[in-house]
């Protein structure tokens, strides 16, 4: 906690969650996430908001948690890396980048995860091309992108066939 | 294709051990540790390349509501046995000792070097303070290019040194004079490979806590090196063995830098100890750019002998090699350089002359390929230049000259750092390279690119081939055992990074007993759960720790068979260990894995079955001395736009043999990260200096990483395995092989399409306006 300077009372849900907190003016909206909800699958690579890596979904849409302030979330409904499943059984993005070794070090996954949860939220059936423009924001040193463009179109095709069914 | 495997796990694309817990967010890194109480340093870091320091005034910081204390070298030095890091290899060649100061109290020798630690209740309210701390500078002219840092007169990169040479020695064989005197034909040229940053998406970070109850000192660290980095602790701080621990939690990949040992770290744990506190320090990514290890300038003018067929005579020349402000780990990658450019040819008579110069820039020790991208770079050159020359087909030049495989195991003249011959160990390299020839259609390119030159469009295909030196030895200890319970536990001081060590050691384990990867848990990189280890480097765990895991696990797996006999009263030959059972082969009687260690545990007064040595548990130090080499081809083609200069790359082949493979995904992962740093290093990455060694792209917006709409469309692989001989598991290091021949391949593919305009390319990272001044320079003296 920033033992300096001016604080203010947040209310906001994450992953579902409902939380109100004291937090100071300053504090960045990824710190508060990781350090006073520790919810620390949200990862912070470069807090300039080129990474990628502390991306979450901000009433839905993909947003740098390293570039806001946490003051910003009052009243708004985040999802990070946390709440993408249910716990227990892993969301099929998730899956598949297991099944395709889309992750190695893993430290840019949770932002690349919800990057692509955004994706398919917004066009099921994705090319390759269009994953490939999607996650051209988020930098992995790991993987070279590969298996994560072939995870997200598996994960597609399963989503599509799960809704279907 | 392979034929198919007798192994279960081994071999096979088995689902990692670590995936689910960095999927789920459940993953811990440094920065997810912790405590009630926390402080959190920021560091008060050098603005200048080079000045003295007069005076550090610390009263402002100081009186921050929240700050605890502002630590400089008169502070710490009481509690310290060295005010330096004394931690460069040995090595007969260097020409004066530059180790780093833990916190630089007289003069600062780069931008970011760490001056004071500001310690204060959050991270905020540190970084605040250290803003307020005032150190008066008188800054020195700068050693900024190693070229010039040579001349004599040069400014010194630290105050008065005799010269900026920090090492210098020269590698070769045969006769060189003789050879170039004689030869048909000699070609000369200059080469430079630019710097880079090893931007793993985590930082470095480190964690220090002080245990009241057992007074054992323990320091997390996102390091590659925990044993190291203990050793160094224990020595510096007087503490002994037992009264410190370094882990590794989950690391956010590695890359070379995090296997030094850094200021940062005796700072927190100093920290910790001094404060009674536990301490928090994450290296921000501006501080990556200044204080974190870098890699690769290196200048170098060679000339190469050939007979009228393209035969090589003779290699020799020089290397000038930036060595950074310090030394923080030694000449190993010059020396690792001057190996690599012989060995997938047979080069009978060699000699380079190799300068390690001192610069007024972040310390160079490996990142990735350390050494050999450059190597590579060179030697491929100069052959593309030879075919050039001698109008030969670029892959038939090389063809002539690489080591046959009949050759096998080839003794080379060369020796490794440590004294020991080497030796490839095995490997067909004209047979890799004409695999992937066939997979790319290298002859049938010509006609594609006359095709579209008819189009306007200049595309272009390169080659380059590599031998890669992995598993250095002598050792990485693992130790098996099987609990209580039933689990397995496994621990070594191998470290993880992202490069699934878990999942190898696990799999090279679970083969032998019982098939079960969920029966598997693994601690890598704790000096708590394994006395002895190395860490990570120099692609060597899975040689290294993966053939000791390999020795205990059959050890273990003996002892349970024997046990299980007496228990089952059966012969060992008709048993089997399967799951979390042995059992009769086929099925009948049973007994549990847990049965067996509560039984070896031993009961008071009564007989352990089969009298074995009480326990489940074995640990192995397998030692390989000899390096194993593995070896590829990499075929490249892109697309010039001759209007922007924008490169293309349209297709990678990678062929390429690490021996045995223990897990195909795992390896082909490692490749392609490896392919994109390259591809980086040879398009985009430029860590910009000015001419005061100030460094000007600090950015990720600046220092541009290769992205996903970058990269080619899907690499071709053709896996070839020879075993190596030299391990039970025939195994090979990949790790580094996909970033070491990508900048040769690549300069070789653009050679090529720009041909018309007779370009010739020695230096990488080749950014847009580099080719239009390539084809402007072209065109003028071509006209």
């Amino acid at each position: 906690m920033d033992s300096a300077g001016e604080t203010r009372n947040i209310s906001l849900t994450v992953n579902g969650k409902a939380y109100s907190k004291a937090v100071s003016v300053r504090m960045t909206l990824a710190d508060f996430l990781r350090h006073e909800l520790r919810l620390t699958g949200t990862h912070v690579g470069c807090e300039h908001g080129v990474c990628g890596a502390c991306t979450i979904l901000f009433d839905g849409l993909s947003a740098r948690s390293c570039l806001m302030l946490a003051v910003q979330a009052n009243g708004h409904e985040l999802t990070t890396v946390e709440g993408l499943s249910n716990g227990t059984d892993m969301h099929p993005l998730q899956q598949a980048l297991s099944d395709h070794h889309g992750l190695q070090c893993g430290f840019c996954t949770p932002g690349m995860l919800t990057t692509l949860v955004e994706l398919l939220t917004d066009n099921p059936s994705p090319s390759a091309e269009e994953v490939r423009i999607a996650i051209s924001g988020n930098l992995c040193r790991c993987t070279g992108y590969e298996g994560i463009v072939a995870a997200t179109l598996d994960a597609a095709a399963k989503m599509r066939a799960g809704a279907t069914t | 294709m392979s034929a198919p495997l007798d192994t279960r796990i081994v071999g096979h694309s088995v689902t990692r051990l670590e995936d689910r817990a960095l999927l789920m967010g459940q993953a811990r890194f440094v920065d997810d540790i912790a405590f009630p109480g926390l402080l959190h340093i920021a560091f008060v870091r050098s603005p200048h390349a080079h000045a003295l320091i007069h005076s550090i005034d610390k009263s402002a910081a100081l009186e921050v509501p929240g700050v605890h204390a502002v630590l400089t070298m008169d502070d710490i030095a009481p509690y310290l046995a060295d005010r330096l890091l004394k931690v460069a290899l040995p090595s007969p060649a260097y020409r004066q000792e530059l180790h780093r100061p833990v916190l630089a109290d007289r003069e600062v020798v780069h931008v970011g070097e760490a001056i004071a630690a500001v310690i204060a209740d959050s991270r905020y309210v540190a970084e605040d303070a250290a803003a307020l701390v005032f150190v008066d500078f008188d800054t020195l002219p700068v050693a900024n290019d190693c070229r010039e840092a040579l001349v004599p007169d040069a400014p010194r990169a630290h105050h008065g040194a005799p010269h900026n040479i920090a090492a210098e020695f020269d590698m070769g064989y045969g006769d060189c004079d003789a050879a170039f005197a004689a030869a048909a034909h000699v070609f000369k040229d200059s080469y430079w490979q630019h710097r880079g940053v090893a931007q793993s998406m985590e930082c470095r970070g480190v964690v220090a806590n002080l245990d009241m109850m057992s007074d054992v000192l323990t320091m997390w660290s996102s390091t590659q090196t925990p044993h190291a980095g203990k050793r160094v602790l224990c020595g510096l701080l007087g503490r002994d063995e037992d009264k410190l621990r370094v882990i590794t939690p989950d690391v956010g990949g590695g890359f070379g830098p995090k296997l030094v040992f850094y200021p940062e770290e005796a700072i927190v744990a100093l920290a910790a100890q001094m404060l009674q506190a536990p301490v928090k320090w994450i290296e921000d990514r501006r501080e990556h750019f200044v204080a974190t290890t870098q890699e690769r300038d290196q200048y170098w003018d060679m000339e190469i002998a050939v007979d009228a067929q393209g035969k090589i005579q003779g290699l020799r020349g020089l290397l000038i090699h930036d060595h950074g402000a310090y030394t923080a780990r030694g000449v190993n990658i010059a020396y690792g350089s001057a190996a690599a450019i012989t060995l997938p040819y047979v080069i009978p008579n060699y000699f380079l002359d190799i300068k390690l110069v001192a610069t007024n820039k972040v310390s160079v020790t490996p990142i990735r390929g350390a050494g050999q991208p450059q190597a590579v770079f060179v030697m491929e050159r100069l052959l593309d230049r030879v075919a050039r020359e001698l109008h030969l087909d670029r892959a038939e030049v090389r063809r002539r000259n690489l080591v046959p495989g009949a050759a096998m195991p080839y003794r080379t003249p060369l020796k490794t750092r440590g004294g020991m011959q080497v030796v490839l160990d095995s490997g067909d390299y004209p047979a890799t390279q004409k695999a992937a020839l066939d997979q790319a259609g290298w002859d049938e390119f010509k006609t594609r690119q006359s095709a579209a030159r008819a189009q306007g469009r200049y595309i272009g295909i390169g080659i380059a081939n590599y031998v890669e030196g992995t598993g250095r030895g002598p050792f990485e200890p693992v130790s098996v055992r099987v609990a209580e319970n039933g689990r397995i536990h496994v621990a070594s001081g191998a470290a993880a990074m992202g490069q699934s060590t878990k999942t190898m050691l696990a799999q090279v384990v679970a083969e032998q007993l019982g098939c079960d990867m969920d029966n598997i848990v693994v601690v890598a990189g704790d000096t708590g759960a394994i006395e002895l280890g190395m860490g990570g480097f120099n692609s060597r765990q899975a040689v290294m720790a993966g053939s000791s895991a390999h020795a205990a696990a059959l050890k273990i797996r003996k002892k349970i068979l024997l046990v299980a006999s007496h228990m089952l009263n059966v012969g060992e030959q008709a048993l089997e260990i399967e799951g979390r059972v042995v059992r009769l082969k086929g099925g009948g009687a049973q007994v549990e894995l847990a049965e067996i260690a509560k039984a070896v545990a031993g009961l008071p007064g009564y007989y352990i079955p089969g009298n074995v040595e009480p326990g489940l548990q074995a640990t192995e130090h397998v030692i390989i001395n000899d390096m194993t080499y593995a070896n590829g081809s990499c075929v490249v083609e892109v697309e010039v736009d001759v209007d922007t200069g924008l490169v293309t790359v349209a297709r990678v082949v990678f062929a390429h043999d690490c021996g045995k493979m223990l897990h195909p995904k795992i390896v082909e992962g490692q490749i392609i990260g490896g392919i994109a740093h390259g591809l980086g290093n040879a398009l985009f990455e430029w860590m910009a200096y000015d001419e005061n060694a100030q460094p000007v792209s600090n950015t990720l917006a600046e220092y541009l990483l290769i992205t996903s709409t970058e990269m080619p469309p899907p690499v071709e692989f053709v896996h070839l395995e020879s075993p190596s001989p030299l391990n039970e598991l025939g195994i090979k290091g990949v790790g580094e092989s996909g970033v070491i021949p990508m900048t040769a391949a690549v300069a070789s593919a653009i050679e090529d399409a720009l041909a018309s305009f007779n370009v010739t390319i020695t230096k990488v990272p080749l950014s847009p306006p580099d080719i239009i001044a390539l084809i402007d320079a072209a065109s003028r003296t071509g006209a």
